[in-house]
């Protein structure tokens, strides 16, 4: 076949996949360690998901408060994931995150600034002290074009030393990598294409590190951009990496569901703690008919009375739209399904009608300003429309914590960001995830430096392999028969958003299932329009079969964990189990199919159990554990009395 | 409430006539498309809806669909837009909208064009200067000297402000030797950082980036989605201290006896308004100082390069018989783009209306 012959080839020792956050720390460590480096990316350079983190990225720098340390961090983390953590990335995680922000100044980054000069930090849910790095609400933009610009510095270092910018670190801005290529269980290189011209482009590399962000656009509602399609999650499984925690999305309850506009874009909780109220299509507040018992005591049981605790706390209890996350979606979502939703599958978020135009102005000024601007929606006029919006995927490639080698059969692999899985258990702590891509990123970038040094023979590419790679790409183009991949996106946005969403049932994930499999069929014959050049089309094609594979993922996974615990909640066993505390579900590709294990949790080591109070960690461990716990602390205080 | 809002969202959008340039670098044209356009739609959103219908191969570039990655730029109605936020409120009922891409930049395909030019300028500007005897973590500085800085770092790379810059739109000729505006913030901001150790920022946008073919017609600043004041905050402030260097009485005067091959930059002006400018008194100046009563102003127009003069200010040419603009190159009746000098100023200008530093002039 002459296809493959005139394939652009490249030679990299170090191929980083994704230029996020966490794509390019871990080339611009690459490139330290020495090693040449590319970076691939779907789109142009700077664009990719990170730019749109708003909040700030959390380290234990202690400007604001100086009890703030590490172990506090750590232990905050640990309760964000309810435990499921791999303790060991969130200690590495709580440790070198002020390290990784501190440099970051030394590559030009501009944070905000305390009163004393240092860089300021802001509360965040779930943070004990104020810990958020942050440049007002762009903190994503400061964070991507500060390791943009460092890429760029490195690039000029290299013209001058070897008078090419490109010598020893070359970004490849809107390819996509769809096949990564093995030399029996090491990694050999990767191929893709490129989308401007659709000519397909091979990098033979013997280490890769994916950093291709999350999953979101499986979902019909959700925060994430079109390039969010499991790409790395697929790629990884193909290669014969491991997936965990599969089954832990974050799901935001109020984003704006209508108008289009905005649709995804997310509404802060603020509305409700100022008095915010959700109200179905019959006008009904319906929060008061889902208080779980045990909050009983804590929440109003009439109007009268939650209204009057804005004004008066002390003497009133709370209302129900203030009951914690999951609760409130779970109403959402009970409402929808029961018919009393919007049209656009959501409910009314109402403020308009509880305070008065100014003080709605006041005290929720970007709110306004931007659904003004964006959608011409005026919410001190009208009510919002809300439900529940797809944000953040915890579940990725298994990961060595100190490494990011991926598990599995494979060598010269490596992971880092939302990609890879772990390190925020079953659910993340906002501003987590930006310090995370920074940590892990480095270490990636770093153990793959080393792992291509320590070869002594480079793996090669095998000519039937990319041949396949080719013959795959280009099926879709070549069929008429098949379906538009519009549709078929549509389709699977439809049995995830309203069978695998936010709240699940075991029913519905046995359907999805069965969806899922008649799915697979219809993508496996899918057939784009056009040639080759910038055809949406066509990628959406190519990308489908990802989407599918790490949906399955999530749904067998789901059916799997009978329990509900942070980002996966099942309304068939509603509590958290501590015997599902000690399981990781573990998903592999056999053959096309997917397979679930379980597999136990690594042990947390005894100096960092030792952080936590007794009772609390009786609300996650089991009674053995706890046993285990106890002659933990009564050998310690025997040794201490014997010194 | 419920049920008013309940009818905006059920209500099966109307069908609305779209123009949008289909092609590639070997050409194109405009093709029209009726589309379904729903109430609270933008422009984004009704390219998906044709990318999903009767277009599925139509190229475009997007991301956030929220404003903050810059990469859905394209020409709607001529003016340069980011199109997810650009509101189908804001035309007419039964208005076309017409959408062609960058016209700065070479077309790849349909609305995406070859932004590289782009990423080569930034590549050439020089990196950030970290201070050699600061160990991470050790950084200190105070908000309101960040704040001048972080302005410019709210940069998309929309690349808006390239497209419009006339030095380059439909000016190949000037891309090699012309960074564009958002190089020249850039540039400014490390100039501005509170730390940067690299102390020629202004000189090196002088000499190397281009900043003398700027004549301050701030039509960077008008498209800039995030409103970043690029030409008052950015290019004047690094022009006016190139030329408060340039100008040190000694050194210009230097300059005036030892370049003697080179037309000093007073001969542009004098022969029009010299004599009233001499006299020295404030009153009886009659610089192109465009009002301003900034002394320092006054003085350096008397030079001949006054960055607060008003230039003629940009004006929308012609409007058609429905009261819009006929702005792409399609429909308009000239051969190129509105000047953004205003398509009513005649050429050639007056000479003392000129802000010219000529690129060169800073390389001996
Ligand atoms: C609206 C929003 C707000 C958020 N706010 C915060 C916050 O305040 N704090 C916080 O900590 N986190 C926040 N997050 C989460 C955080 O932004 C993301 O988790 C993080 O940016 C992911 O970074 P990454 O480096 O893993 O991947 P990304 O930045 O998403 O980059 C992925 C890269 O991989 C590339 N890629 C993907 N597939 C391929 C392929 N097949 N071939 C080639 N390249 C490919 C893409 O082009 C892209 O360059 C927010 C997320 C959203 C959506
Ligand atoms: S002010 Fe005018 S000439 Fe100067 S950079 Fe901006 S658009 Fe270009
Ligand atoms: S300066 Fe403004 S217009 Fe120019 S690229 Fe940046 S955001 Fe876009
Ligand atoms: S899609 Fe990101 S700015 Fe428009």
């Amino acid at each position: 076949m002459t296809t493959t012959t005139r394939i652009e080839r490249h030679h990299y020792d170090v191929v980083v996949i994704g230029a996020g956050g966490a794509g390019l720390r871990a080339a611009i460590e690459a490139r330290l360690a020495g090693k040449k480096t590319a970076i691939i990316s779907k789109s142009l350079f700077g664009k990719a998901h990170t730019v749109m983190a708003e909040g700030g990225a959390a380290a234990a720098m202690g400007n604001v408060n100086s009890r703030d340390n590490w172990q506090v961090h750590f232990r905050d983390t640990m309760r964000g994931g309810k435990f499921l953590n791999n303790f060991r990335m969130a200690e590495l995680h709580a440790k070198e995150s002020p390290q990784r922000i501190w440099e970051l100044e030394t590559y030009g980054a501009l944070f905000d600034r305390t009163k004393d000069g240092k860089i300021s930090q802001r509360n965040f849910g779930g943070h004990e002290y104020p810990r958020l790095a942050h440049v007002g609400d762009r903190t994503g933009l400061e964070l991507i074009r500060t390791l943009q610009q460092k890429i760029v510095s490195l690039q000029q270092e290299d013209k001058r030393e070897h008078g090419s910018y490109d010598a020893r670190i070359r970004v490849f801005a809107e390819t996509t990598i769809t096949e990564l290529l093995l030399d029996g269980d090491r990694v050999a290189g990767a191929f893709g294409y490129y989308r401007e011209s659709g000519e397909f482009v091979l990098f033979e590399a013997p280490a890769v590190v994916l950093a291709t962000g999350g999953v979101g656009r499986s979902y019909k509602v959700t925060s994430n951009s079109w390039e969010y399609t499991g790409d790395g999650h697929a790629l990884a499984l193909r290669a014969g990496a491991t997936l965990i925690n599969m089954e832990f999305l974050q799901f935001h309850p109020t984003g704006m569901v209508w108008p289009p506009s905005v649709k995804g874009i997310l509404v802060t909780e603020s509305v409700r703690g100022d008095g915010g109220v959700l109200k179905n299509s019959d006008g009904k507040r319906f929060m008061f008919d889902y208080v779980p018992d045990v909050f009983r005591k804590q929440y109003a049981e009439t109007e009268e009375e939650a209204d009057r605790w804005y004004t008066d706390p002390d003497n009133n209890r709370r209302p129900p739209e203030l009951l914690p996350r999951d609760e409130v979606a779970r109403a959402i979502n009970s409402e929808v399904k029961a018919g009393r939703g919007t049209p656009a599958g959501g409910v009314f978020l109402d403020i308009a009608s509880r305070l008065p135009a100014e003080e709605i102005r006041r005290r929720l000024p970007s709110m306004y300003h931007q659904f003004k601007e964006l959608a011409d929606v005026d919410i001190t006029k009208e009510p919002m429309e809300v439900g529940p919006t797809c944000h953040y995927v915890m579940g990725g490639v298994e990961v060595d914590p100190d490494s990011g080698a991926a598990f599995g059969h494979v060598r010269g692999l490596f992971a880092a960001g939302e990609v890879s899985g772990g390190m925020h258990g079953s659910n993340r702590l906002g501003g987590n995830s930006l310090s995370d891509l920074l940590v892990f990123g480095k270490r990636a970038g770093g153990h793959a430096a080393s792992y291509a040094d320590g070869l002594t023979a480079r793996p090669k590419v095998s000519v039937g392999a990319v041949e396949a790679a080719v013959e795959t790409a280009l099926a879709p183009l070549q069929r008429d028969t098949g379906e538009s991949p519009y549709t078929l996106q549509q389709d699977l946005q439809a049995v995830m958003g309203d069978l695998v969403g936010i709240i699940r049932r075991e029913g519905e994930l046995v359907d999805a299932l069965g969806k899922l499999a008649e799915l697979r069929e219809r993508v496996a014959k899918v057939s784009a329009s056009g040639g080759r050049r910038y055809n949406p089309g066509w990628h959406l094609a190519l990308d489908l079969r990802n989407m599918l594979l790490v949906s399955e993922c999530t749904a067998k996974a789901a059916l799997e964990r009978r329990e509900s615990r942070g980002g996966h909640t099942r309304e068939d066993f509603p509590a958290m189990d501590p015997s599902w505390r000690r399981v990781n579900l573990v998903c592999s590709l056999d053959g096309d199919t997917v397979r679930l294990e379980r597999k136990p949790l690594p042990k947390i080591r005894a100096e960092l159990i030792r952080l936590f109070d007794r009772a609390e960690l009786a609300k996650y461990l089991t009674d053995e554990e706890l046993a285990e716990f106890d002659a933990l602390v009564t050998d310690a205080e025997a040794e201490e009395a014997s010194k | 409430m419920a049920e008013q809002k309940s009818t905006g969202a059920g209500k099966s959008g109307t069908k609305r006539q779209f123009r949008i340039w289909r092609g590639d670098e070997s050409g194109g044209d405009l093709q029209d498309y009726m589309v379904e356009v729903n109430e609270g739609e933008v422009v984004l959103d009704v390219i998906h809806r044709l990318q999903a219908t009767d277009a599925p191969d139509l190229a475009c570039r997007w991301n956030c669909k929220a404003g903050k990655c810059g990469s859905c730029s394209m020409e709607i109605n001529g003016k340069p837009r980011l199109s997810c936020m650009t509101r189908m409120s804001t035309f007419e009922p039964d208005e076309t909208v017409t959408v062609t891409p960058l016209r700065t930049f070479p077309v790849i395909r349909d609305l995406v064009t070859d932004v590289s030019f782009n990423y080569e300028k930034a590549r050439e500007t020089p990196a950030f200067a970290p201070p050699a005897d600061l160990a991470p973590g050790d950084y200190r500085m105070q908000q309101v000297d960040v704040e001048r800085s972080q302005e410019f770092r709210k940069c998309i790379e929309c690349f808006l402000c390239q497209n419009v810059c006339h030095v380059i739109r439909d000016h190949e000729e000037n891309k090699p030797a012309f960074s564009g505006p958002r190089f020249f913030i850039r540039a400014a901001e490390l100039d501005m950082h509170p730390l940067d150790e690299k102390s020629d920022r202004k000189e090196y946008a002088q000499r190397e980036q281009g900043l003398g073919y700027c004549n301050i017609t701030k039509c960077c600043t008008e498209v800039c989605p995030e409103h970043i004041k690029i030409t008052d905050n950015g290019i004047i402030p690094m022009k006016e201290r190139v030329v408060d260097r340039r100008y040190d009485p000694l050194v210009w005067l230097g300059s005036k006896i030892f370049r003697r091959g080179e037309t000093p930059q007073t001969s542009v002006t004098t022969p029009r308004s010299g004599s009233a400018a001499h006299s020295g008194s404030p009153a009886g100046v009659h610089s192109h100082a465009g009002g301003s009563h900034d002394p320092r102003a006054e003085a350096q127009a008397q030079r001949g390069v006054n960055w607060h003069r008003e230039v003629p200010k940009p004006t929308a040419p012609a409007v058609d018989d429905r009261g819009k603009l006929p702005l792409t190159e399609l429909t308009f009746d000239r051969a190129a783009a509105p000047s953004p000098f205003g398509d009513d100023v005649t050429f050639p200008l007056p000479p003392e209306h000129l802000n010219f530093a000529h690129p060169e002039q800073d390389k001996h």
